[in-house]
């Protein structure tokens, strides 16, 4: 009689754990959140709080005898000034951060078009032709992930010099007369450079994309009569419209950021990017705020495509979620 | 383009016939594309690394098979040059010490995440996925600007390096460990704890061992990455004493590049790809296994 009452008790316990573990409560309610807290709170102070020490920089002075940035912590003290500074010296045309920014953003643009013209045939290869040597070359594509950018960047060097194999080669074809000084600020040199070392990005999710349409969708649109070229534009382009945004934007948003293989590939006046900007200015105590400025301009720039981007791949993993 | 050549076996003889009436060309440029890239991608770094055993100083000259520049030049090469072997040791130290700290704190969030669905678990999903795709100059200039501004304790160098290293790795792992977990499922823990273990017994003896080879792939591909790193680790760097193999092969590539810059460049070429290897092979072995108990049960 009472071993009846404590197996339904049991049983009563158990089917209760069950229905609490399909809603993932099946641990104190402080048990899980307490796992993700190291991580948040190291995210918090290392990653939070600089935003806002660049801030108070940015809107803080200069101490003119120590010559260095004098925060202002308390944002009823924050003063305009530097801000409003290094602002019309980006907008006017003859102001000292005018022309970075426009070689940023033209540069940037380029390379990520030139990043999508390569990009989107070599995932469409990588997807739907490379067959069984599909393996090999993913593995071959995936090898300038985790080879250093700097030897990447090295080989160029050595390449594009006036003796290198780029220049022989192209005078030895009769192209070029004589060899062309390929690393003496060209921005030829510095948009082929970036988007050689930001194209995977730019392939990463076409092919992610392109390898997910379904045969069979392509195969209606050919059943109902389209030409290979309709299919082509008429299912796979718009089926990778997603892709082509979120390339642009993991493609882009490195570049942005991007000072060394200016420095590397051309470095000279006539190609500096915002990041150089930056970077130089960090390098010169008085200026420092000026950089917090720059920072503080950039990130105001870059928040929308980051935004987006975060939205969209939330969006794909509560699909993959589903 | 073709929609069907090649896709399925159904449309097999299908695509025959298309073959030799059209798309040749279609499929041929796509081939031009696909190994034309390959060739573009790898061929200058494989230019790269075979400079490195250039008998003399050019980089553009080729001058001869040898070990001069990592072995016996006795000013340049990379064994005779202790700042070399200073930023080697400074670069595998980061890598290690930014695995042992980021590894743990990103798994327990991931964990954490998978299980804890709230309005706060969106907000730190967010903030991570944040971290992830700010351009790595902004994390590094606000990381400098920290040390030097707040935490003048701290200030620039090795552990400053450190910690924007930790930034910089956090979201990878979470990333493939939550991707491990969503395939997994609930259904082992569920029978775990219906079988009477405690949270975090079913932890220990269930969910870990299941996600070790996802934790290992992450990571490997930390170190990989870590070991490249060049804008975090130059900028919160403080003098010689904190110079990376990135800032070295930076510093020299800018001014006047010796052979033994690109030695230096292999060396880091064989480690990130032994490690990457490495990871693979015991990731592939581990979910092979897997897959045959599955089968068991």
């Amino acid at each position: 009689m009472s071993s009846g009452t404590a197996t339904a008790t049991r049983g009563r316990r158990r089917a209760r754990r069950a229905a609490d573990a399909d809603r993932g409560a099946w641990s104190p309610r402080w048990f899980w959140p307490s796992f993700a807290a190291p991580a948040t709170i190291y995210l918090l102070v290392f990653f939070v709080l600089p935003f806002y020490v660049v801030v108070a920089v940015a809107f803080g002075t200069t101490d003119r005898i120590l010559r260095q940035p004098v925060p202002s912590w308390n944002p009823f003290d924050w003063d305009p000034a530097i801000l409003r500074f290094t602002f019309s010296n980006i907008t006017h045309t003859d102001g000292l951060y005018h022309a970075a920014f426009i070689h940023t953003f033209v540069f940037v643009a380029l390379a990520t078009l030139s990043s999508l013209a390569i990009g989107y045939p070599f995932a469409y290869f990588l997807a739907r032709r490379a067959g069984r040597f599909k393996s090999l070359f993913l593995v071959l594509f995936f090898a300038p992930f985790w080879i250093s950018y700097m030897l990447r960047m090295l080989a160029w060097i050595s390449l594009l010099q006036d003796s290198g194999y780029v220049n022989r080669l192209l005078v030895d074809l009769g192209v070029l007369r004589q060899p062309y000084p390929w690393l003496e600020g060209k921005p030829i040199t510095l948009v082929l450079g970036l988007v050689y070392g930001y194209v995977p990005y730019m392939v990463l999710p076409l092919y992610a994309t392109l390898d997910r349409i379904h045969p069979s969708l392509l195969e209606a649109g050919r059943d109902l009569g389209a030409s290979p070229a309709r299919t082509f534009l008429r299912v796979t382009l718009p089926e990778s419209r997603q892709a082509i945004l979120a390339g642009f934007v993991i493609c882009g948003l490195p570049m942005f950021g991007d000072y060394f293989t200016q420095q590397l590939l051309a470095g000279s006046a006539n190609t500096r990017m915002i990041g150089n900007a930056i970077v130089d200015s960090l390098d010169i105590p008085i200026f420092i705020a000026r950089g917090a400025a720059l920072i503080l301009v950039m990130l105001v720039l870059l928040i929308a495509p980051i935004l987006y981007y975060l939205r969209s791949t939330n969006r794909a993993a509560a699909e993959i979620g589903a | 383009m073709s929609a069907t050549a090649g896709i399925g076996a159904s449309r097999r003889r299908g695509s025959l016939r298309e073959w030799i009436t059209n798309p040749w060309a279609e499929t041929r440029f796509l081939w031009i594309v696909g190994i034309g890239y390959v060739l573009w991608s790898l061929v200058p770094v494989a230019e790269a690394v075979l400079f490195s055993f250039n008998r003399g100083r050019s980089i553009t000259q080729w001058e001869g098979f040898s070990l001069r520049w990592y072995t016996w030049d006795p000013t340049g090469s990379v064994l005779h040059n202790p700042a070399l072997q200073h930023a080697i040791v400074q670069t595998l130290k980061l890598a290690s010490l930014t695995v042992i700290v980021s590894i743990p704190l990103s798994v327990a969030f991931a964990l954490g995440l998978h299980r804890w669905q709230r309005l706060g678990s969106g907000a730190a999903n967010f903030l991570m996925m944040f971290s992830f795709v700010t351009p790595e100059l902004i994390l590094a200039v606000s990381l400098f600007l920290l040390m030097l501004n707040a935490f003048r304790v701290i200030g620039l160098g090795t552990t400053a390096q450190l910690i924007g290293l930790v930034v910089l790795a956090l979201a990878y792992p979470v990333v493939i460990v939550r991707a491990r977990l969503l395939s997994l499922g609930r259904s082992f823990e569920e029978a775990a704890m219906d079988l009477g273990a405690s949270p975090v017994r079913t932890l220990g003896r269930v969910t870990l061992p299941l996600l070790w080879p996802s934790v290992f792939a992450s990571a490997a591909i930390v170190f990989a990455f870590t070991l490249d790193d060049f804008v975090i680790v130059n900028q919160l760097s403080k003098d010689a004493s904190s110079q990376t193999v990135a800032m070295a092969i930076y510093g020299a590539a800018r001014t006047a590049p010796t052979p033994a810059t690109n030695a230096i460049g292999t060396l880091m070429l064989v480690s990130s790809t032994v490690v990457i290897a490495l990871a693979f092979v015991v990731y592939r072995r581990a979910a092979r296994r897997r897959g045959e108990g599955m089968g068991v049960v």
